[in-house]
């Protein structure tokens, strides 16, 4: 494998993990409007990613970071392109950051439903808004031969690219409710065990109509369809179980099929760009690709390196802070929010 | 108004209200490490407290620098994309050896300390602690080794028009990373400990708690003392550095248009004429830029219209003089915040080992109090000088700031971010402020019942 293909599987890998991690919490901040009663679940609510939801969002960091280092053109040219869609996700995510740490810190009801809202769009939009950007990447781009993008409003918001949007929102719900269940007790993680299997037919649904456009309008099954297809299978397998767990309570199984659909669905992303990283709706010869837009040898060597060398200790330290937080979060214990 | 103009307002902005929170978080970590250290050792409950209540703001503080860290890292890309496709094998690198090494490390490890008191034993809570205030140094690094290939490239080769690392020690010892990242790093130091000191003389003054606030306030009026020299010291060495690497700098943060003479005075005060290239009224301290430039009373400092001639030799035609008034100005409001710290900070250890802190002397404490502005006010304009000062240059000597813009945004975009970005920062601003005066007031004792019990009958229990 050339440092290259590494780097764009790292770069895969971030973005999975993050969609996976990342949606869950984005999940529970949605639940926190549509499945909280009253204001003390809220709390248990965002307690129970209160110690996870901060270094998830550092995925997004870091695989925006990777971007930069490892295909400047590729950052350069999707950042400076989806600028008002990442005014809007920046947006979100900074009134849903503070939100977590301010909404307890004052004892007036106005003030909490204020970041609260700021809670629930801010764990809405930038889920939406990223599933937007990655479906029209496979889509195609109005990019020059300068690896300028000029895109139009419908360039970005199309049929497609918001069917994606609603189906990775979705997804992280029902991924956070499965969450939820995990870290909650009694009538709260009945309710959120329920409304997840309620809404498996609408999110199925999604699913398939993201296929089939994904199909028929982009050229991505032509390029890589037998890794797709299996990678369909896949899904769907995971699905199904998904929903078989649900039904039999085995909420941390659930949990982790709910997020291997997750997982499946933003690698089929990359899946079936590369060996491209951007693709051009003006000329094949425009694309980005793991070559072009990539950084000099000497570069991705060292941040092989350094990264390789880091990766372990990373992984270990959040897999260990998850376990000490194994436990569950309910309303006769202290809560920090 | 042009895509440039708007996108140097955005990352002027942005990057200085960013910058008011990181080096509280820097400094603060380091203090409330201190005191949990103390508490773990002397098992004294009260300092466990101190941990806990400056712990409140820390928290408060971090979110805003968090979130507002994040608008830094996208907007490279977003307002300077043909910046990021020339730099970017040498500049993200260590961005993305940042999110690695520090972000993950800062972020996994304050969830453990938040909400982990109950739930790890004291010496892990304490190492979580340690290891964040590591994490924001690390942080610190990667983010300057960055800067420091702004102001000072190495350690890469120019191929197909782009710049391309090849020595990544060269960037890890840039003679400019090793002077800004102590200063930068003691500034941060000093930030967290003038407000530690500020906030609790306000206290003292007050008379409220006051053995925990004379304890904290001791505490960090030692870290205060501590890095302010070294801030000072470092800061020198910078100064030393820049009439080597950036001697247009240099001089325009002396309103230096021609030869200094030798030995070089020091201007502190002057009215600067920009449009005829003079100054007049000029206040001058003999030999103090010699000393400044070279650690010894002579030697010659060259100014903006010499150097102005040698750039255009070097890299044609063009005005290379960066806004002087800006970069004079602010260097002169750091010296001399630098410097009130320095003395605010001797005279408080005085009174400590005259054991005069049961008595705390009224004028004295009141200056500690507004003495928590000096900090932000010297790492603002310190930053002001250093990017103002490079101007035109984004890489000094490689690339020029119009020409990093963004080709594909249009004016209305940035405009409208420039807007948005603005009003939400103002109310985060206000937001913080707000929320650090109701901690203050309500001191540390009062923490136990936080989160209104009112709605929530079972939560004492914690």
């Amino acid at each position: 494998m050339s440092l290259n293909e590494l780097w764009f599987l790292l770069i895969a890998v971030l973005f999975v993990g993050f969609f996976f991690l990342e949606g869950f919490d984005f999940g529970v901040g949605m639940e926190t409007q549509i499945l909280a009663k009253n204001d003390t679940e809220r709390r248990i609510l965002i307690n129970s990613i209160g110690p996870f939801w901060d270094a998830n969002e550092v995925w997004l960091i870091t695989g925006a970071g990777a971007m930069f280092a490892a295909f400047p053109h590729w950052y350069a040219t999707l950042f400076s392109g989806f600028y008002i869609p990442f005014v809007f996700a920046l947006l979100a995510l900074i009134a849903r950051g503070v939100a977590f740490e301010f909404r307890g810190k004052r004892d007036s009801k106005a003030w909490q439903k204020t970041w609260d809202v700021c809670i629930f769009f801010g764990s809405f939009l930038p889920p939406f808004l990223l599933a937007v950007v990655f479906a029209s990447f496979i889509k195609g781009l109005p990019i020059d031969k300068d690896m300028q993008m000029y895109a139009g409003f419908f360039d970005i918001v199309n049929a497609y690219t918001v069917v994606a949007g609603i189906t990775v929102v979705l997804l992280c719900l029902v991924h956070g409710l499965m969450f939820t269940t995990l870290r909650t007790l009694g009538d709260l993680q009945e309710r959120a065990r329920k409304l997840a299997q309620k809404l498996l037919i609408p999110l199925a649904a999604l699913l398939v109509a993201f296929v089939v456009m994904t199909y028929t309008m982009t050229d991505i099954f032509d390029k890589r369809g037998t890794l797709l297809w299996i990678v369909v299978v896949l899904a769907v397998a995971a699905y199904l179980l998904a929903g078989y767990f649900m039904t039999k309570k085995k909420d941390g199984y659930a949990f982790g099929m709910t997020g291997a659909v997750m997982a499946l669905s933003v690698a089929s992303i990359f899946i079936g760009l590369f060996p491209r990283v951007m693709i051009s709706s003006l000329d094949q010869a425009f694309n980005l690709t793991i070559t072009n837009a990539a950084s000099g040898q000497y570069s991705l060597k060292v941040m092989t390196i350094v990264a390789l060398t880091l990766l372990p200790f990373v992984l270990g330290y959040q897999i260990w802070s998850y376990f000490i937080f194994h436990k569950r979060v309910h309303e006769k214990e202290h809560l920090e929010y | 108004m042009d895509t440039v103009l708007l996108s140097r307002i955005q990352f002027a902005s942005t990057t200085i209200f960013h910058y008011f929170f990181v080096p509280v978080s820097i400094g603060l970590a380091l203090i409330i490490a201190i005191m949990e250290t103390m508490y773990v050792r002397k098992g004294n409950e009260e300092y466990k407290r101190m941990a806990q209540f400056w712990g409140k703001l820390f928290l408060i503080n971090f979110a805003v620098g968090v979130v507002t860290g994040i608008l830094q890292e996208f907007q490279f890309g977003m307002n300077w994309s043909d910046y990021s496709r020339f730099v970017g094998d040498v500049f993200g690198a260590p961005l993305a050896i940042e999110a690695l090494l520090a972000f993950f490390l800062e972020s996994t490890f304050i969830g453990i300390w938040i909400f982990g008191w109950d739930k790890v034993s004291k010496r892990i809570h304490l190492l979580s602690i340690w290891l964040v205030a590591f994490g924001t140094m690390l942080s610190a690094f990667w983010i300057l080794l960055a800067n420091s290939f702004m102001q000072h490239p190495v350690g890469f080769a120019i191929n197909n028009g782009r710049a391309e690392m090849n020595d990544i020690f060269a960037l890890i010892t840039n003679g400019q990373l090793l002077v800004e990242f102590p200063h930068t790093v003691l500034a941060a130091y000093a930030t967290g400990a003038f407000l530690v000191t500020g906030i609790s003389a306000y206290k003292l003054l007050k008379k409220q708690d006051v053995a925990f606030f004379r304890k904290s306030f001791e505490i960090a009026a030692i870290v205060g003392v501590i890095s302010s020299f070294g801030v000072a010291v470092a800061g020198h060495a910078q100064a030393q550095y820049l009439v080597e690497t950036q001697p247009m700098k240099m001089a325009a943060s002396e309103a230096l248009w021609g030869e200094s003479g030798d030995p070089a005075p020091w201007t502190v005060f002057a009215n600067i004429d920009v449009k005829n290239q003079t100054n007049s009224n000029e206040v001058q301290v003999p030999y103090l830029l010699s000393f400044l430039s070279y650690s010894k009373f002579s030697g010659d400092v060259k100014g903006m219209l010499e150097l102005q001639k040698e750039y255009e030799v070097a890299y044609g035609p063009g005005d290379y003089i960066p806004p002087v008034k800006t970069t004079f100005w602010s260097f002169r409001i750091m010296v001399a915040a630098g410097t009130l710290m320095m003395l605010f900070g001797v005279y408080a250890i005085y009174l400590m080992w005259r054991k005069k802190m049961d008595r705390p002397n009224t004028w004295f404490m009141r200056f500690m109090f507004w003495g928590l502005l000096l900090p932000p006010i010297a790492n603002t304009a310190g930053w002001i000088m250093t990017e103002i000062g490079r101007q035109p240059w984004t890489v000094f000597g490689l690339m020029t700031t119009e020409d990093s813009v963004s080709p594909n945004i249009t004016s209305g975009q940035v405009l409208f971010s420039v807007i948005s970005f603005t009003a939400i920062y103002a109310i985060l601003g206000a937001v913080l402020v707000g929320l650090f005066v109701k901690v203050i007031k309500k001191g540390p004792y009062a923490m136990d019942n936080e989160h209104g019990e009112s709605h929530d009958p079972y939560n004492k229990e914690g």
